[in-house]
């Protein structure tokens, strides 16, 4: 029998605020244990929630680029359960009226060769709804210590429909969602700093099964490529148990990453009784279409979008806009330069090319590259009008790369400009070589265009490789039209 | 309802985490049961189509700015730990 | 002025201390000192802290002395129900598990009262984790009620009240999530009052059934309920329960109210189970408002007899998940027995909670548990609403109701040990918690043993100057304020 895996992923992402989700604490990552902590974070007696705003913004903002409905009304409702990094036992979260409903997210599936758009999906959405996160726990031999800085930090979590059916999707899936959250600057998504954690529900069945197959929880996927991994033990697993006729369990199972193997951490028998109910402590939240309406004005353009723009609208070729259009401040770094210069496809490669292989050098942000669009545009129209040839153009950004200045004083400064200083010089060189050439005068006369190519060489050569290629074809034409 | 008979004690300290003592279950047991019996009569009120109150005076959207405030520092935070090292809250070793 | 301050209201001792005929300093000596004298028999102290409050009353009188006095409450030592968090101080809920915890921060009565320059004079004893109605459930051991020191001072808030009508404070907070203010007021002959849900800050109050807590005055007037009211009431930020609304003048609104008023008598109140003394004193209060000219109208609040029901799934299920937070591991009773991780909460809350906490966090436990929910907990909220339309509805003939405050007067020490019985002592307080309304306990008389009886009168939400101008009208008729226990 054919079996195809079915996958939904339950991702928690947190948002980039200020101070914490129920207390104005400042929220951070690195800080020195339990320095990021009141009264309200540790859950000492007589303490309250009070809501952050930004926390909520955020959120909506989040469902608003995934398509989501915003609910009209949402309410908070405590999830009970103890554990040493929880300091109130229980963890203030939405349960049955979380804040966004539906969605999706596109993904681009691997096309058939790197140049090649691969096919596109919308992955569905059950819902997205805020929590608060919880401490930290260091193991070490005998005891455990409790770090709550992270504790209170406002935790997204998307949940995916179980709609994808293999490692490769999910991956994608994680790659797209991930990025969307950065463009809207919802969170950093950093998966070493926990920024960004994954847990996949997968299961497996019969091709042209409805009914879903027993569900395992693959849990601590902390890399995107973790995920893809372990999704794709857990579905070989899975088939292996099923193959050698054994009975799939419904548990959780945690993924090493390093070793590739997983084992069972608790199986259905001990599932949680949360006892939900709505935190008398907080007030439900109301979101009209005023508010709405204001943050969608701050949506950005995601990054499938742009792609697509930035194929119709710049005809860039696809492998230069699946470079650019994942990084939102490349991409506008892309559109600037190439609005300022007028020549988008010599932008797009420098970027790709020049620009990010030098800021993988000197391991530094785009932001703190010396080399703006500005910089590039400009470099782009010397290159352009022929003031400065292809080899020098790339000197010359080397140079602009270290220090920052105008590519124009640079190449005066290295004496890397074309273009001779006298025309008549340049006329004389032209002259020359015509007559040097008799063959090739004929045939350009006789309507073979590139004949006129054979003089170029010569006049290049009496320039010592100076001459402004474009004069030069200029001057030629204008002489061979007189003769 | 009638669900005051359902009350597993074991299982019920067992979510709260309380150790009870046989003599705490037995009593807990024979009292709460009183006290669910009472409860029973919330069966007969017709609730049909009534909202439940979750707060007195509802209100809607109450919240803060996200704006910074002072912290407790890790010394006071910690003061009232039964155990603590390193600045963090010692625990018998939790097994994920 | 009388060597006896202790016994006097606070708007007289604020006229001496204004006056300069008396300094914080004195006043304050002479609370200790009849604190020491009588706390031996009373028990309505958990700890206090003498030199710090020596020290407030020096700032008190210094400010004074500098012309920047603030206020009426100005060197007024005032005690705090020990479930309200003072920095520096401890914090117990009268439980084994908070038995060391010092609090790090103020609760925000305590900031207000601080800011209004009042003496805090100790912590005072209730039932642990404020459940209970008669102070038996404390750690520390009971209250005794200085009316009669073999009884109960009622609960759970017995050590504030017992305090005032020991003359060892002159005012005290406390709380009150089913009664837990009024009813003890009630057995200890003083004024008590449950402001409205949501008008005083709850944050530094330990949390019991946060959707029905609210902190509240005991004081000798109602004059001087009125002036501790308008010290602790008002928005807070650090509370999303907590409304946004005008504070007025309450001791000012007083004098401008004066009736008469529309009355009602919620005839479910009166029925099988009141004591007979408590109801002809409370009958014969309501004939005080008919010859004052009110207009005297019997009601009906059909729901009244879920209110119980109504209030134990409430109240447990909320407290089930809010004293989920007392498990030994940042703070608290840390058990030296436990195996492991698992068996720490097992064992530390097991050692650290009495038996009525640990009754009350499985029946909360239970009722939210999966499969229970709908029938107990959604149930009881839906019940909540009609409750409270019952009120709604009765305030759109009336201004206030009169109502007994206790079935019972205060009971013997040890008397009631099945917990229903005991659960039975709130009927008539409770509803008022579930509706969100202001409440207040009036002293309206004694029985024939000499034991306290009070009325309570309920007023409509955030309309406390109407309700505390119609207990004053019938305080000022009556003269049950000036007799004092005699210890």
């Amino acid at each position: 029998m054919n079996y195809e895996a079915v996958i939904g992923l339950e991702v928690h992402v947190q948002v980039k605020t200020r101070s914490k989700i129920f207390t104005r604490v400042g929220a951070g990552y690195g800080h020195e244990p339990n320095t990021l902590t009141d009264p309200v974070v540790l859950a000492l007696p007589g303490t309250l929630p009070v809501m952050n705003k930004a926390a909520l913004d955020a959120v909506i903002k989040a469902g608003l680029l995934l398509g989501c409905e915003i609910a009209p009304v949402c309410k908070w409702d405590r999830k009970n359960y103890f554990y040493p990094d929880s300091p109130k036992n229980y963890q203030i979260s939405q349960y049955d009226q979380p804040i966004c409903l539906g969605g999706s997210v596109e993904i681009e599936l691997l096309g058939s060769a790197r140049n090649v758009m691969g096919e596109h999906k919308k992955i569905p959405l059950t819902r997205i709804h805020l929590e608060e996160d919880v401490g930290k726990l260091n193991h070490g031999t005998s005891d455990s210590l409790v770090d709550y800085n992270r504790a209170g930090t406002p935790l997204m979590e998307i949940v995916s429909e179980p709609a994808m059916h293999t490692a490769e999707e999910a991956y994608a899936y994680l790659t797209s969602l991930r990025a969307t959250m950065i463009y809207g600057g919802i969170s950093d998504c950093d998966m070493e700093k926990g920024q960004l954690r994954c847990d996949a529900n997968i299961s497996i069945r019969p091709i042209g099964e409805a009914k879903l197959g027993v569900k395992v929880e693959l849990k601590n996927l902390n890399s995107i490529s973790f995920v893809r991994d372990g999704i794709s033990h857990e579905i070989k697993r899975q088939l292996a148990v099923v193959e050698r006729g054994g009975t799939l369990m419904q548990e959780t199972r945690d993924f090493d990453g390093m070793t590739g193997t997983s084992q069972s951490l608790r199986t259905k028998e001990m599932a949680h009784d949360y006892r939900y109910f709505p935190d008398p402590d907080l007030m439900p939240v109301k979101v009209d279409e005023a508010w709405k309406q204001k943050l969608r004005a701050e949506c950005p353009e995601l990054p499938f979008d742009k792609q697509r723009r930035f194929l119709a609208d710049y005809l860039l070729p696809y492998t230069l806009t699946s470079v650019l259009v994942w990084d939102r401040a490349l991409a506008d770094y892309f559109e600037e330069a190439a609005k300022l210069s007028g020549k988008p496809q010599a932008v797009g490669n420098w970027i790709v090319n020049d620009l990010l292989r030098e800021i993988g050098v000197a391991k530094i942000a785009l932001t703190e590259s010396k080399v703006q669009p500005a910089h590039l545009a400009a470099l782009v129209q010397l290159v352009d009008t022929g003031a400065v040839l292809a080899n020098a153009a790339k000197e010359i950004f080397v140079e602009m790369f270290a220090t920052g200045d105008q590519p124009d004083a640079i190449a005066d400064r290295r004496g890397l400009k074309a273009a001779p200083t006298d025309a008549s010089e340049l006329e004389q060189w032209c002259r020359d070589a015509i007559a040097a050439n008799t063959k090739a005068l004929a045939e350009f006369k006789a309507g073979k265009d590139s004949a006129i190519n054979a003089f170029k060489g010569p006049v290049m050569k009496a320039s010592k490789g100076k001459a402004n290629p474009k004069l030069v074809d200029e001057t030629l034409r204008r002489l061979l039209g007189t003769m | 309802m009638s669900q005051s008979a359902d009350l597993n004690i074991d299982h019920v300290a067992h979510l709260a985490r309380l150790a009870l003592t046989p003599e705490e279950k037995a009593t807990f047991a024979q009292q709460l049961g009183d006290v669910l019996h009472h409860i029973e009569q919330l069966e007969t009120v017709d609730v049909t189509g009534v909202e439940p109150t979750a707060h007195a005076a509802p209100v809607f959207n109450v919240w803060a700015d996200d704006v910074v405030q002072a912290g407790l520092p890790v010394e006071l935070a910690l003061k009232n730990a039964p155990s603590q090292r390193d600045h963090m809250v010692v625990v018998p070793k939790v097994v994920e | 002025m009388s060597s006896e301050f202790f016994f006097q209201s606070i708007t007289q001792l604020a006229a001496a201390l204004e006056g300069k005929t008396l300094s914080s300093i004195e006043l304050t000596r002479a609370v200790v000192a009849r604190t020491k004298a009588v706390e031996g028999r009373v028990h309505a102290f958990n700890s206090v802290d003498e030199p710090d409050a020596l020290a407030q009353a020096a700032e008190s009188d210094a400010r004074r002395a500098a012309g920047q006095a603030r206020g009426p409450l100005d060197g007024i030592p005032i005690g705090l129900k020990d479930v309200i968090a003072v920095a520096g101080q401890p914090l117990t809920a009268s439980s084994k598990m908070l038995a060391n915890f010092v609090s790090p921060y103020d609760a925000t009565v305590t900031a207000k009262l601080k800011n209004a320059g009042a003496v805090l004079w100790g912590r005072l004893n209730c039932d642990e984790f404020a459940m209970g109605s008669s102070t038996e459930n404390s750690a520390f051991g009971p209250t005794h009620n200085p009316w009669d020191l073999t009884r109960v001072p009622g609960g759970s808030s017995g050590g504030s009240a017992a305090a005032l009508a020991a003359g060892e404070v002159l005012a005290a907070l406390g709380s009150d999530t089913g009664g837990s203010i009024r009813q003890p007021a009630a057995l200890c002959g003083v004024v008590g009052l449950k402001p409205t849900y949501g008008l005083v800050s709850r944050y530094g109050l330990i949390a019991f059934a946060s959707s029905l807590d609210q902190i509240g005055p005991f004081a000798r007037t109602v004059e001087d309920a009125a002036i501790v009211l308008g010290a602790i009431a008002g928005h807070d930020e650090r509370d999303s329960t907590s409304f946004k609304t005008e504070i007025p003048d309450y001791r000012a609104e007083l004098k401008k109210r004066t009736g008469p008023w529309r009355l009602g008598i919620p005839k479910e109140y009166f029925a099988d189970g009141l004591d007979p003394e408590i109801g002809a004193a409370v009958e014969q209060a309501i004939a005080f408002y008919k010859k004052l000219g009110c207009e005297i109208k019997e009601v009906s609040l059909p729901h009244t007899r879920y209110c119980l029901d109504t209030y134990y799934v409430i109240a447990t299920a909320e407290a089930s998940s809010n004293l989920a937070r007392y498990d030994g591991i940042r703070y608290g009773h840390r058990s030296k027995n436990a195996t492991d991780i698992v068996d720490l909460y097992f064992q530390s809350r097991a050692e650290g909670f009495g038996a009525e906490v640990k009754r009350r966090i499985i029946l909360g436990t239970y009722v939210l548990s999966s499969g229970y929910y709908d029938a107990y907990y959604l149930r009881a909220q839906k019940v909540r609403t009609l409750i409270r339309n019952d009120f709604l509805a009765a305030f759109r003939e009336v201004d206030a109701l009169i109502t007994p405050t206790s079935p019972m007067p205060a009971f013997k020490i040890g008397e009631k040990a099945d917990p229903l019985a005991l659960y039975l002592c709130d009927i008539y307080t409770i509803g008022v918690n579930l509706a969100g309304l202001p409440g207040i306990n009036v002293p309206c008389g004694f029985t024939k043993s000499g034991l306290p009886i009070g009325a309570q009168i309920i007023g409509q939400p955030f309309r406390e100057s109407e309700l505390l101008a119609v207990a004053q009208a019938y305080e000022q008729a009556h003269d049950w304020k000036t007799k004092m226990p005699s210890l």
